[in-house]
């Protein structure tokens, strides 16, 4: 097991918020096809709150903070709110399109001890790449900031999201990001919005594509592990949980809610109202989600792929019920 | 460079978070990951550029842990020189202005 790991197991085990994702924004200058947010202000936390939630995460031994959004650089508080995560010595990793960073932005970026920057590519091809965040120009924008950001040594990595629209390109982004020097992420994943409408899930690549993609190194490292005849469960698999959502991992919106996890919207408490501690340690959603072992789903529990399943919570809580399959990862 | 004059920074590039008593660091630069016990905590905690290292050793680990103090001096040098090798810690014989974020 390496470091990075038995860190991960022993904040896990003690309950420790390892990890918090937090959205400073769900305002954006795209319009994804594929989005699950609604892009309006209801009330963002000012720099205040939120620099007020930093010192009590810090205080709650997060040590992995990523900020994303919504676009996160329109918050024009924005290098701000990352100085003072940087202050508590959070290692920080942005998410972002990119559009907004020009080469001083990139400087500015790369005196910040920032971890990682990832960015949102979805095609090698402008045209494709545009028609899916609705934004002119949005390609050659981004790649120019890769560019700027890879000159300041700054560690970069291209998420790309797969949906019908550019099922093709993944291979063609792969390269892209060799050639930029960058990493690269793949995702097949489409989640529903955050208010259960499931329109967006139309895009995701059907089923019977999705072994092509699989066979993508990238993904999956080493296909004859991930595809080999899983192994019955064990009684050890039966009493494990599905993920860190929850257990060492959570969610923070521009509005102060608390989630398990980006993508398991079950409302925990608002940091507005609540101690950020308090809603981590007390609330009964949570100790809820935490109480969930595998022998405890209901479908689940009987798939000879429990052991080894992505299975995600979030995903099925949004399907009906946190203890039911996501059937997104069924197909996986 | 003499000993005494010895004074120890955290580098502005590293990230780091105590966990059930142990230090986790991490330097942004390059992804290295390391975990501190006690005594490096201590001194990691005390490396706030203005005191010299042999200071934070007489007065944060022999006085606490009752341990000889040449040996905790050299122990000490040992532990900065790896993480300063790592750019975690700055060393320097002025006193150092911590780096700003």
């Amino acid at each position: 097991m390496s470091l990075m790991s038995e860190i991960g197991q022993k904040a896990f085990n003690l309950g420790v918020p390892l990890a918090v994702h937090m959205d400073v924004t769900y305002r954006c200058n795209e319009r994804c096809v594929h989005c699950y947010l609604d892009h309006d202000d209801h009330g963002e936390m000012t720099t205040s709150e939120i620099k007020g939630v930093l010192d009590q995460l810090a205080e709650a031994g997060v040590f992995f903070l990523t900020f994303s959004g919504g676009e996160v650089f329109m918050r024009r508080d924005f290098f701000d709110l990352v100085e003072h995560a940087r202050r508590l010595m959070f290692n920080v990793k942005i998410k972002t399109n990119a559009v907004m960073i020009h080469e001083k932005e990139a400087q500015r970026i790369g005196q910040l001890g920032i971890d990682t920057i990832q960015i949102s590519v979805y095609s090698h091809r402008a045209e494709v790449h545009d028609a899916i965040t609705k934004l002119p120009h949005s390609f050659e924008r981004t790649i120019q900031a890769i560019r700027f950001l890879h000159d300041q040594g700054l560690r970069v990595t291209i998420a790309n999201v797969l949906m019908t629209a550019n099922s093709a390109d993944h291979a063609g982004v792969q390269q892209l990001a060799a050639d930029l020097g960058v990493q690269y992420t793949l995702d097949p994943t489409i989640t529903p919005m955050m208010d259960g409408n499931t329109s967006v899930l139309a895009l995701r690549i059907p089923g019977e594509a999705l072994p092509e993609i699989f066979h993508n190194p990238a993904l999956v490292t080493n296909q004859e592990e991930f595809c080999a005849p899983p192994k019955p469960p064990s009684d050890e698999d039966l009493e494990g949980y599905s993920c860190s959502a929850g257990h060492s991992f959570c969610y923070i919106s521009p509005y102060g809610d608390v989630f398990p996890c980006v993508q398991f919207p079950l409302p925990t408490g608002n940091v507005r109202q609540q101690k950020f501690l308090d809603i981590w340690n007390f609330s009964p959603q949570l100790k809820e989600v935490r109480s969930i072992r595998a022998k405890d789903l209901s479908v689940c529990s009987s798939c000879s792929h429990v052991g080894s399943c992505s299975r995600c919570p979030g995903l099925a809580y949004m399907e009906g019920s946190m203890r039911g399959p996501s059937t997104a990862d069924c197909e996986k | 460079m003499p000993e005494d004059c010895i004074y120890i920074a955290r580098s502005s590039a590293i990230a780091a978070r105590a966990l059930a008593g142990e230090m986790m660091v991490m330097n942004s630069a390059d992804s290295t990951f390391f975990t501190l016990n006690e005594v490096a905590t201590i001194i990691f905690q005390a490396a706030d550029g203005q005191t010299p290292l042999r200071e934070i050793v007489r007065l944060r680990i022999c006085e606490e842990f009752d341990i000889d103090p040449n040996q905790a001096q050299a122990d000490a040098e040992r532990f900065v020189a790896e993480l300063s090798s790592h750019g975690i810690l700055i060393v320097s014989n002025q006193p150092l202005v911590a780096e700003a974020v």
